[in-house]
């Protein structure tokens, strides 16, 4: 059963990652990126990550899509831009076989490693957002500082950027 | 049980989707949907080893990545709205004022 939902969501992540490279209008990209969020938090649910699951929703498809979609419908994009670079023929064919290549490697490696203490079993004592609180704010407190002021910093300088300029007269009078 | 490999080759094909994306696209905004795609095979690959090596580590990780993403699009969108203020198109190929 998990592998039918594994096939489902894979498909149809990656069908949903060529579309939005693919399509021409910008609109049907950005609705075909938020078929891609959903689908991958379809995986992080498969993978026991209900809190990222959450979270990507969210934030991915609930504000940072909006914004996509926002500041595409504000610039009013006509899609007569050109739409493949001149020598992207050339680039396919040894990007697809790099990629086979690539897949064929990753398909048969085995991938072991030493495990640590977060066992699908102890995750669930609790539940997965509990397990990701307490490893954030005892082992990971510096780096979500960081992050915390890394987004201030963002916001700020988004906030500058999209300003409306005053001209030099205005700044006089005023 | 489904492969830990199978995860990482959906996770390899998304990212050289968004990869391609990148390089063949010229609308800024698609550019930026392109990374977008990228990033989110990169989270599907921290979450999977998390999984399978049952560290914690990889979901805090990939937590940051979703942090980054959103600051990220907030510059780049701003930066669209000035850029496209001027009347430049949002071609990356017409945005070379900074280049020597």
């Amino acid at each position: 059963m998990a592998f039918v939902f594994f096939a489902y969501f894979a498909v149809v992540s990656i069908v949903a990652g060529i579309l939005t490279v693919a399509l021409k209008n910008p609109v049907q990209c950005g609705l075909a990126l938020l078929a891609l969020l959903l689908h991958v938090s379809g995986l992080f649910v498969l993978l026991n990550a209900e809190f990222l699951w959450a979270v990507q929703v969210i934030v991915y498809a609930g504000a940072i899509l909006v914004l996509y979609l926002f500041v595409l419908m504000l610039l009013n994009l006509k899609t007569d831009d050109r739409y493949f670079h001149a020598k992207a023929p050339y680039l396919l064919a040894p990007a697809v076989i790099g990629l086979a290549y690539l897949l064929f490697l990753l398909v048969r490696s085995p991938f072991g490693g030493s495990r640590g203490d977060a066992s699908t079993a102890a995750i669930l004592i609790n539940g997965d957002a509990h397990a990701i609180g307490i490893k954030m704010f005892s082992d990971y407190l510096l780096q979500f500082e960081i992050i915390g002021v890394f987004l201030t910093g963002a916001i700020v300088g988004a906030i500058v950027l999209a300003k409306t300029p005053k001209s030099i007269e205005t700044r006089r009078d005023s | 049980m489904i492969p830990l490999s199978a995860y990482v080759a959906v996770s390899a094909v998304l990212f050289a989707t968004g990869l391609l994306g990148v390089l063949i696209r010229r609308n800024f905004i698609i550019v930026l949907m392109s990374v977008e795609i990228m990033l989110n095979a990169a989270t599907i690959n921290l979450v999977a080893f998390s999984h399978y090596l049952e560290a914690m580590q990889g979901q805090i990780v990939a937590l940051f990545i979703i942090a980054i993403a959103a600051g990220e699009a907030a510059i780049g969108l701003a930066i669209i709205i000035v850029v496209f203020r001027g009347k430049i198109s949002t071609n990356v190929d017409e945005m070379n004022l900074l280049k020597w």
